[in-house]
């Protein structure tokens, strides 16, 4: 099947042409650095350049002096009431260093900010932070985690008697017996390196206060709007009714922007203070170190494995890098990593201790997939070790190790209920469509070119749909998980879709629009979506965790289901009939066996609206309200292969053949899906091959620009060939499953255990990321002597 | 230092009065609110920001706006005409070549150059002439697509 | 980020060009290394003389036995020229492949060499082929072997007042190469070689093993004495030193200029 075939009668399942794109390829998307407000100021932020420094003194003045300068804030001078606020088991038993909007005492990484210039324009803001004198003592500091919890290791943070934010443990009864009797014990350690997000739109924002009327707007580049406002309101002091928080386009987040950052709070502090609307747009130098990174997870794997390929038992013991401070929800990042250990496979068995640690470094929290990939990069590379250990084929271990399709729900051994799959499924067409059984030829072929040849599979499942507000409450995350929708019939029948949800790339508005075509017969082009304003909504969650569809959309499915209700009844009512007399046609509710006799639905908002006749008990106008809440996570999952070739002589790695089999439920819009699916590959793939943050040992970073930072261009990633099966998921309506994260989650295991397999004609067994031609080529010099 | 400059932008002449030091993308989007041309680094890598200058893709980052005095710059905004959209703009439409639009401008300005340059190119040519883009959320391989319908496209116009 | 302020002149002739810079300004040619060291603020010249109105500095014509190429004549016109890329191939080459189609579009032969970074290709590429340089300052016009312009990490020889004005190549360069290796498409080279099979044997020339171009003397001499290339391949990296850093050990790079002094000398020997 050709996954995207262009349809265009606008409902669900077909390829709809995306409503959103016009604006952008005209040049009228509208990002945040697109808006000016009268009377506007700028801001820049002096930042430490120290990994880990006392602030000795701070000396303004010559930046004061400079004419067109309004103010320098520092700690002493910002009006707010607290510090950064953390989602993630406030008051729990995670260790929350205060994290001063700007830094107090001691500036703990490079990057953090130290004061805040205000002036007429960017340019002279900047000349401005520059002329501050910032006076640092500087002090030991650690960057690398497992150091970092080592003891007399420097002490990110004097107040505690070590760095260690938290343990987690999930330890299920009698492991210690069941892995004491394996026959085979098969260990491995993975380095899941940190990576930075680099969303091409760096973060900004403006803060407009008036101090008239005490309300604050803030314009920002977000995924969260709501969360946002929540906590400038805290933070800043001020009534979250006073506050409004709205998102612009958003130029691509990636979680990057799944955040409460201190500039958003600053800089609503600053507009407060000089009296007029403040801008910041973030600097890609700044945004390397300002704005969160990814991963940073070294785990330690040990398996306890039958002589068929069978996990018996399997233990996890990890070290997070949370960085320097907690950010919205770094300690949980780690707790999605203990959920998914052991993949999709049947393990009942299991031990994992995930150590999370402070260093001298920029916070982690949830990059694209958010302790997934780390969950699944670790558990594929040991599936590929056991099978080279056992001497079987990777294929037939995993087949060996799966959740059977019969065995759903499936309760897995770190709590959680798998909705939906068939996993095996979707590794044999994988097997099938790259050509898996003739691969030997193409390794034989390859050898002839100087090209060590490999291929390597990634099974994959993962959790998404962000979340059962039970299970966010359990996991001590101080947010629900649910998400809003409204539905508005206009008097000419259009409609207005209001969502909690906050896409920057995903199209929501095309995929919205769709559901309501099939849902209410309102025409695609009729419905308008709005999102991302915290003046439209009750309340949203927002666009992480691959959470849209699965709950934003679900949210708007009921929306709409309940419109349709009360449709009926004023059907029912106008067409002097029973509601069980009516049969809804699409699009109108008609009598049973009579089109002559019935009302469009564009009839009934009408007369929703007009109100002229309406029946007892039933309030004027068609709208309904929703707020979902999941019953469950969605699972999607599927089987990435991946060829490599390996340069002999200078050992570059190239994907050569890429396919990919994902299964995510029903599909809405199969040409967005595929676009999730090609982006979030290409970002594993960036981690794979190219992409690292990389501090020195007295906390520098020296990856600080996209020269040293690789983000991959066109020219350096391959063509991809999509398919997909179709497992309906059982936590929802519609039987949709998340798949903004799933490309990720899924690719750097297949290219990693791609190349482990080409070199293991020359006894390799393990590589680390980025497979960099430099790392390549030791390892081959070690393996050759 | 200020300098009064006169850049044709999109066919029409614009006299400002400029800081010496402003970068030419900072005068498109600032004094003439031509905000479709996008900022993405400070390292001429990204191609965000990607216009033409007197025919030529520049990046209008690395270009001080009195460099631009006395010539003709052509911007994202001028590609739809009469409420068409131009082929490029067509066929990132029409085969889901963008997702958050941040990269969009500036890859097609680029696009529009290396098709200029190589009207017959090859997948794998667009890909190598496309190295100075990037884009985070699509993998790439949707905006080959348009480039490659896009080039198609003009050649049979 | 963006520049500290500064003082921008256009020069109209070469003559104003060079007041402007005895008078202190740092001459902006296609501005493809310079702006963004502005934007980074590691540069901050207070004046810039603008290199792009200057007729007498553009252009590519035939000289005798040379190629004369006008020092702002941009990467896009060098590697498209068929005089140079049928007589001094390597040239045009390296051209060809520096940054993105966009940046050839600017950068200039004239600043890639002034600029003097240790990982550009350009500079490595006029060394094999045997290249000089005319530069002009306050003392007149003097020629440089483009092996002694280049003396440190963004350094050259030329005096406080002088600029390159043009590039010459050589004709006898026809049958050269030039080969690198990066990790992206669109990244400098970890190391370049270009190799140029001459009437006086093979030349060739490394960046990214030293603080500027290198000769790759033993290369050059095993080959020149009858050696096999093999063995001059192994030999190539002696008496070369680069530093380790995050693009690879000093063992890998100098392994590299070994296989792409063997890839460059292979596909100039085709030539």
């Amino acid at each position: 099947m050709a996954t995207t075939e262009r349809l265009q009668s606008g409902g669900v399942g077909d390829a709809v042409l995306r409503k959103e794109d016009r604006k952008f390829v005209t040049g009228e998307g509208r990002y945040v650095d697109d808006l000016k407000l009268p009377g506007m100021l700028h801001a820049a932020f002096v930042r430490s350049s120290f990994g880990h420094a006392k602030i000795k003194s701070i000396d303004a003045s010559a930046a004061l002096a400079m004419p067109g300068v309004h103010a320098v804030l520092t700690n002493a001078t910002l009006p707010v009431e607290t510090g950064v606020l953390s989602a993630s088991n406030p008051g729990g038993d995670v260790r929350h260093p205060e994290q001063a909007i700007l830094a107090k005492e001691f500036a703990r990484y490079v990057g953090e900010p130290v004061a805040m210039v205000i002036a007429d324009d960017r340019y002279l803001a900047r000349d401005a932070a520059d002329a501050v004198h910032v006076d640092y003592d500087p002090v030991p500091v650690v960057v690398d985690a497992e150091k970092a919890l080592e003891p007399g290791a420097p002490l990110v943070h004097a107040e505690y008697d070590s760095n260690l934010a938290k343990t987690l443990e999930h330890v299920t009864d009698g492991f210690a017996d069941v892995l004491a009797k394996a026959p085979n014990k098969i260990s491995l350690r993975v380095v899941n390196q940190r990576l930075t997000p680099m969303p091409i739109e760096t973060r900004g924002c403006i803060g407009d206060w008036s101090n008239s009327t005490g309300e604050v707007t803030l314009y920002t580049s977000t995924q969260v709007a709501h969360f946002v406002r929540t906590f400038v309101s805290i933070v800043c002091g001020t009534s979250e009714a006073k506050v409004r928080v709205v998102t612009p386009d958003v130029g691509g987040g990636f979680g990057a922007k799944l955040n409460t950052y201190r500039e958003e709070f600053a800089i609503c502090a600053a507009s407060k203070v000089v009296g007029r609307p403040v801008k910041w747009i973030e600097d890609r130098t700044e945004n390397a170190v300002a704005t969160i990174h990814g991963r940073d997870q070294v785990q330690y794997y040990e398996a306890g494995v039958d002589d068929n390929g069978k996990i018996l038992a399997l233990k996890f013991d990890a070290v997070q890098n949370n960085g320097a401070y907690n950010q919205l929800l770094t300690p949980s990042i780690s707790h999605l990593t203990l959920f998914m250990v052991p993949g999709c496979y049947d393990i009942q068995d299991v031990s994992i201790t995930i150590r999370q640690a402070f260093t001298n470094t920029t916070p982690t929290d949830a990059y694209r997939g958010a302790g997934r990939p780390e969950a699944t990069h670790g558990i594929e590379r040991l599936m590929d070790a056991i099978a080279d250990d056992l001497g079987i084929d990777a294929a037939e271990v995993r087949r060996r190790n799966f959740i059977k399709s019969d065995q759903f729900p499936y309760a897995s051994a770190t709590g959680l209920s798998y909705d939906s799959g068939d996993y095996q499924a979707t590794l044999e067409v994988a097997l099938e469509l790259s050509g898996y059984a003739g691969f030997e030829e193409r390794r034989a072929e390859a050898a002839t070119r100087g090209k060590y040849r490999g291929i390597g599979l990634s099974t994959y499942v993962e959790v998404c749909g962000l979340a059962p507000s039970a299970v966010t409450a359990a996991l001590g995350i101080g947010a629900p998980g649910w998400e809003h929708s409204t539905v508005r019939l206009h008097p000419t029948g259009k409609a207005t879709v209001i969502t909690g949800t906050s896409p920057h790339g995903q199209g929501h508005a095309t995929s919205w629009s769709q559901i309501t075509q099939t849902e209410l017969g309102i025409p695609f082009d009729d419905v308008e979506v709005i999102h991302g304003d915290t003046a439209f909504q009750p309340y949203g969650l927002g666009t992480y965790g691959s959470r849209s569809l699965a709950v934003g959309g679900i949210a708007l499915y009921r929306s709409l289901g309940k419109v349709r209700e009360k449709a009926r009844e004023l059907a029912a009512h106008l067409l002097e009939c029973s509601v069980d007399d009516l049969e809804w046609t699409g699009s109108s509710w008609q009598v049973k066996g009579s089109p002559d006799r019935a009302k469009t639905i564009q009839e009934l908002a009408y007369a929703g609206w007009t109100s002229a006749s309406l029946p007892e008990g039933i309030e004027p106008v068609l709208e309904a309200t929703t707020f979902h809440d999941p019953p469950n996570f969605t699972f999607p999952f599927g089987t990435h292969v991946c060829e490599v070739e390996i340069d002999q002589a200078t050992g570059r790695v190239e994907v050569v053949n890429y396919t990919a089999v994902d299964d995510c439920g029903n599909v809405v819009n199969p040409m967005i899906v595929d676009g999730q699916i090609h982006g979030g590959i290409i970002q594993g793939l960036g981690q794979a091959l190219f992409e690292e943050t990389v501090y020195s040992e007295d906390g520098h970073m020296l990856t600080p620009t996209l020269v040293e930072y690789l983000v991959p261009s066109a020219a350096d990633v391959p063509p991809m060939t999509l398919h997909r099966t179709t497992t309906p998921s059982t936590s929802n309506p519609m039987g949709v499953k998340g798949i903004g994260e799933a490309g990720t989650i899924a690719a750097s295991a297949a290219i990693v255990n791609a190349a482990v397999d080409a070199l293991s004609v020359i006894g390799v067994r393990h590589l680390e990321m980025p497979m960099q031609p430099a790392r390549i080529w030791n390892v081959m010099q070690e393996a050759k002597s | 230092m200020e300098q009064t400059i006169t850049v044709t932008v999109n066919g029409t002449a614009h006299t400002a009065e400029v800081e010496q030091r402003m970068l030419l993308v900072h005068f498109l989007r600032e004094t003439l609110n031509l905000t479709g041309t996008h900022i993405g680094c400070d390292t001429s890598t990204c191609g965000c920001c990607t216009v033409h200058l007197d025919g030529e893709t520049v990046l209008s980052c690395s270009l001080l706006a009195v460099q631009a005095d006395g010539r003709a710059v052509r911007t994202v905004e001028s590609l739809e005409q009469n409420g068409e959209l131009h082929p490029i703009q067509k066929a990132f439409h029409e085969n889901h070549g963008l997702q958050c639009g941040f990269c969009t401008p500036g890859m097609m300005m680029s696009a529009l150059g290396v098709i200029e340059q190589h009207p017959g190119a090859s997948d794998d040519e667009i890909r190598e002439a496309l190295e100075g883009n990037l884009c985070r959320c699509t993998g790439y391989q949707n905006i080959v697509a348009s480039v490659r319908s896009a080039a198609d496209e003009m050649a049979r116009s | 980020m963006i520049p500290s302020t500064l003082e921008y002149t256009k020069a109209t002739s070469l003559d104003e060009a060079l007041a402007a810079v005895k008078a202190g300004a740092r001459p902006l040619a296609g501005g493809m290394s310079l702006m963004p060291m502005m934007r980074l603020r590691l540069a901050a010249p207070g004046a810039v003389v603008d290199l792009g109105g200057v007729p007498e500095l553009v252009g590519i014509c035939e000289d005798g036995d040379e190629i004369a190429v006008g020092a702002m004549t941009t990467h896009r016109s060098v590697a498209n020229d068929p005089l140079i890329r049928q007589h001094c191939h390597v040239v045009a080459q390296a051209a060809a492949g520096v940054g993105s189609m966009t940046i050839r579009n600017r950068g200039t032969i004239g600043g890639s060499l002034a600029h003097a970074d240790p990982h550009g290709d350009l500079p490595a590429a006029i060394l094999a082929a045997g290249g000089a340089v005319i530069v002009r300052g306050s003392g007149g016009e003097r020629r440089i072997d483009v092996g002694d312009l280049i003396t440190s990490y963004l350094t050259t020889s030329l005096a406080e007042d002088e600029l390159i004005t043009q590039v010459r190549l050589p004709k006898g360069a026809g049958q050269s190469a030039y080969a690198k290796f990066h990790r992206r498409a669109i990244d400098w080279s970890i190391v370049g070689v270009g190799v140029s099979i001459g009437a006086n044997g093979v030349r060739a020339a490394a960046i990214g093993v030293g603080d500027r171009p290198m000769r790759l003397s033993a290369f050059e001499s095993v080959l020149n004495g009858g050696g096999s290339l093999d063995d001059a391949i192994a030999q190539a990296g002696e008496g070369l030193s680069p530093l380790g850093d995050l693009d690879g050990s000093t063992e890998y790079k100098l392994h590299l200029v070994g296989v792409l002094a063997g890839q460059a000398h292979a596909e100039a020997s085709s030539r």
